[in-house]
């Protein structure tokens, strides 16, 4: 017992902490326990499956396994997915996958499945775990059950057998000869309970360990999936890029360009009708004035779209209040950045900003938005929530879709909660570093 | 009047000398950063400084920082910033002072001359102008959330102009009425938004922004 609930305490101390004082509640480790029993009993199944993929590769050389392999592959890589699964859940850190069996596309033949099978890296990952998980996971998931089947059989069982069972009956290092030691066998089953239960989550936490070591995808894999994952990005960043200075150059030849072209026509014009007609000559150049006026403001917002010379000036932070004091709506800033952040990520961020508070005021119908920015493990945090009606759909808006575009390049996140009736909590993520408030950002020195 | 002039672009710091000049001003100092911007604000102590907010070295917003540290050293001291482009967080960072003698202009105002002068010299007695532009973004909000609801559109248009900083007499001459009627709308306006009507002018203007931003509960940082 006593070495029991020293393991506890290597393995899992949190939980002996906050067990004190029946701070965990009591069902959670209950559940744990529920989650070693279904592992326990799932090791038969894996322990099967194994032998099963096996006797298929036996077959193999006598070609009755051509058409078993790939059948029993399926089977073991869909309970290889449900550990995986749960791992997931349990733990809360993801478990990643292997690619698909068989690589991309289908097996077009038995023979072709069966070779597909053979050169996947992921099977034969699957098949070592398969041998692997009944001994080294079973056996982990059956230490808290063994204590408490064990304490069970003392509490419940012994006080009604021990008078038929009679002299020799031990219950571990107690001789159950009487009703004295029949209740000494009880409190030390009840002992074996309680270690059982403060046992299983750390079991559970040790097995999590054991299948994400066992069942992730290979490195190769997780790297191809990295590249294929940067090659989209890229060229979403390029097509991103190419459009914005498409627009730019769009708007100038629209905009200034052309303002300033009508602006020289008309000092033409006003030229030769200064000898003529003074008045109107007059009259054209305040035209004139109004017009410059109008081509720099053009600019000004052009500027602004490209590059806010807030962002520039002050940084992240004081952008987004900028942001803050423009919109209609009631926005409080909490700005927890220590510093400047690289400009491509401020500039994005800042951006990303704008839309989803346009969004609050335009479709959720809100009063109040609260932004949160912080730089935590690595990443700045973005969390902007608003008081409208929620029930946004993340899978809809464009403009969501073109924050993830900009975001994308940067390994960044955007993850949308609106249930019907709102609140909407919108959180951006972009891994970046942060540098201290008194050093410039610029590359170079580090 | 004593003026220090820091911008720097050359054919800029050029014209305004020259149209400060024209109407009066007596350049004491032109210089194109801001150490010297600060040394000038001291040596010469003028009667107001026209100051581009953009100045080397950092190419930021180091004309604002710098009139910030120089007014802290002497309050009060008369400060109109000129800027490519307005932005509000600046507009309420020059404000919340609250004592006046400052100005936030887009630099384009300086091609209307008279009402450009006319800004300095509002500045230099104490006054406070606002860029039509920060107003109009200030009104917009206020009017997507109804707080100036019970104006007329003509209280509305007094009510901006006032904002800017305008005198009754420049309200006059731009909406084209009496001065008996820009009375009446002041009055009408300060009755129905319940700001306290003052004779002085630059504490009419302080009083209507205070109106704008309060009406809002502006975003402050936690």
């Amino acid at each position: 017992m006593r070495a029991g609930i020293g393991a506890d305490r290597r393995f899992g101390g949190e939980h002996v902490v906050t067990a004190r004082g029946a701070v965990r509640p009591l069902v959670d480790r209950a559940a744990a326990l529920g989650r070693c029993q279904l592992l326990s009993l799932n090791g038969l199944l894996v322990s099967a499956t194994g032998s099963l993929v096996v006797g298929a590769l036996l077959l193999l050389p006598v070609g009755a396994g051509l058409p078993l392999l790939p059948r029993a592959a399926a089977a073991l890589r869909t309970l290889s997915d449900r550990y995986r699964s749960w791992t997931t859940r349990w733990s809360g850190t993801p478990v990643s996958p292997p690619e698909p069996l068989g690589g991309h596309g289908h097996g077009t033949g038995r023979r072709t499945g069966a070779a597909r099978v053979l050169g996947d890296d992921g099977f034969w990952h699957d098949l070592r775990w398969a041998w692997l998980e009944p001994l080294v996971g079973g056996l982990l998931v059956a230490v808290p059950l063994a204590l408490v089947d064990f304490g069970l059989f003392g509490v419940l069982v012994q006080p009604f057998v021990w008078r038929r069972l009679g002299p020799d009956n031990w219950y571990a290092f107690v001789p159950v000869e009487s009703t004295a030691t029949m209740l000494a066998a009880a409190v030390l089953g009840l002992g074996s309970i309680a270690a059982g239960l403060l046992l299983a989550p750390a079991a559970l936490d040790l097995h999590a360990t054991w299948s994400r070591r066992m069942l992730s995808a290979p490195r190769t894999a997780e790297l191809v999936r990295r590249i294929a994952h940067l090659t989209d990005t890229r060229a979403d960043a390029l097509d991103t890029q190419a459009a914005e200075l498409q627009r730019i150059e769009r708007d100038l030849h629209d905009g200034a360009q052309a303002r300033l072209v009508a602006l020289g026509l008309t000092l033409d014009r006003a030229t030769r009708l200064l000898d003529t007609d003074p008045r109107a000559g007059r009259e054209l150049l305040l035209d004139v004035r109004a017009a410059s006026a109008r081509a720099l403001q053009d600019l000004r917002d052009l500027v602004h779209g490209i590059h806010p010379p807030i962002l520039t000036d002050r940084g992240l932070g004081d952008a987004v209040r900028s942001l803050a004091l423009d919109s209609h709506l009631d926005v409080h800033v909490e700005n927890g950045l220590p510093g400047r952040l690289p400009t491509p990520v401020e500039s994005a961020a800042y951006f990303a900003v704008a839309e989803l508070l346009a969004n609050a005021g335009k479709h959720a119908d809100a009063h109040e938005v609260r932004i949160r920015l912080v730089h935590t493990d690595g990443a700045l945090r973005v969390t902007v929530t608003d008081d409208g009606h929620g029930g946004a759909d993340p899978a809809r808006g464009g403009g969501l879709h073109g924050i993830r575009r900009r975001i994308g390049s940067f390994d960044g996140t955007l993850a949308l909660q609106s249930p019907p009736g709102g609140p909407t909590t919108a959180t951006l993520e972009i891994p970046c570093a942060s540098s201290s408030p008194k050093t410039s950002s610029s590359s170079g020195t580090a | 009047m004593r003026v220090v002039i820091a911008e720097d672009l050359f054919l800029l710091r050029d014209g305004l000398i020259r149209t400060l000049q024209d109407h009066g001003f007596e350049v004491v100092a032109a210089v194109d950063n801001s150490p010297e911007l600060l040394r000038a604000l001291r040596e010469h102590e003028p009667d107001v400084a026209v100051v581009d907010i953009r100045l080397p070295p950092t190419f930021t917003d180091e004309g604002l920082k710098a009139t910030l540290e120089a007014r802290r050293a002497r309050p009060g001291l008369p400060v109109l910033i000129l800027s490519q482009y307005v932005d509000q967080l600046y507009a309420h960072e020059l404000l919340a002072g609250g004592g006046g003698a400052i100005g936030y202009l887009l630099k384009d105002r300086v091609t209307h001359t008279a009402q450009f002068v006319a800004a300095v010299r509002t500045v230099a007695a104490g006054g406070t102008v606002m860029d039509p532009q920060v107003i109009a973004k200030l009104l917009a909000r206020s009017d997507a959330r109804g707080t100036t609801a019970a104006l007329t559109p003509r209280e509305h248009d007094v009510l901006e102009l006032m904002a800017e900083g305008r005198s009754n007499a420049a309200i006059m001459h731009t909406l084209h009425i009496s001065e008996s009627a820009v009375a009446k709308h002041t009055a009408n306006i300060f009755a129905k938004l319940g700001i306290e009507a003052s004779a002085d002018d630059n504490r009419r203007v302080l009083a209507v922004l205070a109106y704008l931003k309060n009406a809002e509960r502006i975003a402050q940082p936690f």
